[in-house]
């Protein structure tokens, strides 16, 4: 490295945290800077939220969820913990793009697809915490209890490994920021071995969400249910990941655009149209292993029917048309068409999820659920605190450009 | 990073301890089988006449609220769903009997003998006992449900008005059990309409009543097959759905299903990192030479 000259050292604390915590501004003048209508948004969110997250604590699940015994997982789990993990799933697709298939053109996106998948996670987290009826025994089957029949249990030591890992991963930015050189270079060793423990955390656990619902052959719709269910969840994550880089990287660098003026100039459409090929042949892959479920289910004939009306609209229309049109986003390079495609492959696995764990799953119960407006608001306070944790990091850490000091370290 | 032998072996170590621990998830899976004379109750519905004195005993044994409108044959104007603070439902079968009697059907926790919501469970809270009942330890649960999602017969409920909400079920009268008193529910039903007993020697007093009786009685026991066979049986001469049993399950083991799935776990995690990492050396050597020769061109 050229020089460790060039790392400056605050003159004391106060000034330390003036420059890295309020961005160089006084506390008052940082308030202010606050006033964007992205914060206020924010803001109101928030304040709505988190007084009804309290509510439900104190009242429990019933005051505040639609939820009932027949429908005992509703929009928190379909939604912020089931399609939370398949959408922070950029975090190793690219990480294991780029160290492990040696596709070093992805490099700049690792660092952003991993803070999204850390965040992605703590959002899972937080869903888990208010969704749980005791939650203060989450640790349990971690160190206590082992429930080692469960794909609930082999769920929960994976995704708190994996959930460690990024933190690690994410760690050299931290680091970075916070100015301690040595111990950012020291972990630097151990990067491979963290992205090799991601990769196979990831596998294991995407498909393990999926195995959860091996259980219910008779209440999951037969055009959902299939013995390639891991299979189909550890594939759409793949493609929720790549979706979900490509459309954050594109919203960063709108919303981040007088900060990465100052870097070096990232070839964005390049590694998009790019992400788009992988994108094209997962999904056309996932499409295909889908259909094969519907074959091996023996169940056209639901095809014609209002559930059959759902899963086509899912195969279609957000899966084989974001697939053919990555596919022609690669071939004639067009990265607004894969930005689409990208927000189609997003919505199309969220609608997954949603479809496995809530619409398909007792769909010919009597009383159907419908969230309560106090869950839909809790779902967006948890995505608020994501977004507002992002916006916090990538404003301060050198996430969207690299350090001065750190150029070509991985 | 450069990656040494001695790193690949370490990271192989690290993969084949994980697959060592689980490993033990088959051991795990077979202790959910009951013993061969483990406990169950033959429900003989023809004999049956709907007085519910078994939820009043149920809800006396589990100290829950007394049954709601006691006596009162309008309760059966509606099909019920066991619930939080009644494990046991008498339903009246909208199927009159060939002989034009009353039908009544009466729902509890059937105690698979290999029990999906157990299977289920992250940390065991729902246990099955080698004697038969499928206890809960609420001092353990997280809380998840998937207990409710995972069994076939939607018999777990939960405390949802509760701040501090537990899981609810039939124990199968596990303490009283111990003490060798049978289910307050068998124990009180006034018409020998509950036999209980080992679960094998009840399978065959079934069929020997569907034999002696091949007119009557429905030629099967719903519960020897279903779910792979469960704790409760039952017998019938009205069809069983009528009597409001699912019967809209698989006639094999739920846990079974799964193990497939979760066998497969050793096998990524020890397979997985050392191919990664040989990928990693593969790609990063092919970096290497290419620089190198670049630079002698």
């Amino acid at each position: 490295m050229s020089s460790t000259a060039a790392v400056s050292r605050p003159a004391n604390w106060q000034e330390w945290i003036r420059d890295h915590v309020f961005l160089g501004m006084s506390s008052r003048d940082y308030l202010k800077s606050l006033w964007t209508p992205a914060d206020v948004i924010i803001g109101l969110i928030l304040l709505a939220g988190i007084p009804v997250i309290i509510y439900r604590f104190v009242a429990g699940l019933g005051a505040v969820t639609n939820l009932d015994q027949t429908t005992p997982w509703g929009l928190w789990i379909g939604l912020d913990v089931a399609s939370g993990v398949a959408l922070a799933a950029g975090g190793y697709t690219v990480a294991c793009t780029v160290y492990i298939f040696g596709q070093k053109k992805y490099s700049p996106i690792v660092r952003p697809a991993v803070l999204t998948g850390m965040l992605g996670y703590l959002l899972v987290v937080l869903g888990l915490l208010v969704d749980l009826g005791m939650p203060w025994h989450l640790p349990y089957p971690l160190f206590l209890h082992f429930g080692t029949t469960s794909v609930m249990f082999e769920l929960a030591w994976c995704v708190a490994l994996y959930f460690c890992v990024l933190i690690f991963e994410f760690l050299p930015a931290v680091l970075e920021w916070a100015g301690l050189r040595k111990v950012r270079l020291y972990l630097a060793k151990f990067t491979i071995g963290a992205i090799i423990a991601g990769v196979m955390l990831s596998t294991l656990h995407q498909s393990s969400l999926g195995s959860l619902f091996l259980l219910v052959p008779d209440k999951l719709h037969p055009l959902w249910y299939s013995p390639f269910l891991p299979f189909f969840f550890f594939l759409s994550s793949i493609a929720a990941g790549i979706g979900m880089v490509i459309f954050e990287s594109s919203l960063s660098h709108k919303a981040f655009h007088d900060q990465i003026k100052k870097g070096r100039p990232v070839d964005l459409d390049g590694i998009t149209v790019g992400l788009s090929k992988g994108g094209a042949l997962v999904l056309f892959a996932y499409f295909f292993l889908k259909v094969q479920g519907v074959v091996a289910g023996g169940s056209w004939h639901l095809l014609g029917t209002k559930m059959g009306a759902l899963f086509l609209t899912e195969m279609l229309g957000f899966i084989l048309l974001p697939s053919l049109l990555f596919a022609f986003a690669a071939h004639f390079y067009k990265p607004g068409l894969a930005r689409f495609a990208a927000i189609l492959t997003v919505l199309g696995i969220v609608l997954n999820r949603i479809n496995v764990s809530w619409l398909a799953l007792n769909w010919d119960a009597p009383n159907r659920y419908v969230p309560s407006g106090y869950e839909i608001l809790t779902s967006l306070t948890i995505i608020a605190i994501g977004v507002a944790a992002f916006r916090w990091i990538v404003n301060r850490m050198p996430v969207l450009v690299e350090h001065p000091d750190y150029k070509g370290i991985h | 990073m450069e990656l040494t032998r001695r790193t690949l072996f370490r990271i192989a170590g690290a993969a084949s301890a994980g697959a060592a621990a689980s490993a033990l998830a088959p051991a795990a899976q077979a202790a959910l089988r009951a013993r061969p004379d483990a406990k169950g109750v033959l429900v003989d519905t023809t004999l049956c006449v709907g007085c519910r004195t078994c939820e009043a005993a149920c809800a006396e044994a589990n100290k829950l609220p007394e049954p709601e409108r006691p006596g009162d044959d309008t309760i059966f104007e509606t099909r019920r769903e066991t619930g939080p603070d009644s494990f046991t439902v008498v339903n009246k079968s909208p199927k009159k009997s060939p002989s034009g009697d009353d039908r009544f059907g009466k729902k509890q926790c059937l105690h698979c003998i290999e029990p999906a919501c157990a299977s289920a469970c992250a940390v065991n809270a729902l246990e099955k006992t080698p004697d038969g009942p499928v206890t809960y330890k609420a001092n353990r649960c997280l809380g998840c449900r998937y207990c409710m999602v995972a069994c076939p017969f939607e018999i777990p409920k939960y405390e949802y008005a509760k701040t501090v909400p537990t899981v609810r079920k039939c124990t199968f009268c596990a303490e009283r059990q111990k003490e060798g008193k049978p289910p307050a529910c068998a124990e009180n039903c006034p018409m020998g309409a509950l036999t209980f007993g080992k679960r094998d020697e009840l399978i065959e007093e079934a069929k020997k009543r569907i034999y002696q009786n091949p007119d009557k009685y429905v030629h099967r026991v719903y519960g020897e097959e279903e779910a792979g066979g469960t704790s409760w049986l039952y017998i019938s001469d009205v069809p069983f759905e009528s009597l409001a049993l699912k019967t809209r399950v698989q006639n094999s083991s739920y846990p079974a299903r799964v193990e497939g799935a979760l066998s497969t776990v050793p096998w990524v995690m020890t397979l997985w990192p050392p191919l990664l990492a040989g990928l990693y050396t593969f790609t990063n050597r092919k970096d290497a030479v290419q620089s190198e020769e670049e630079t002698h061109e």
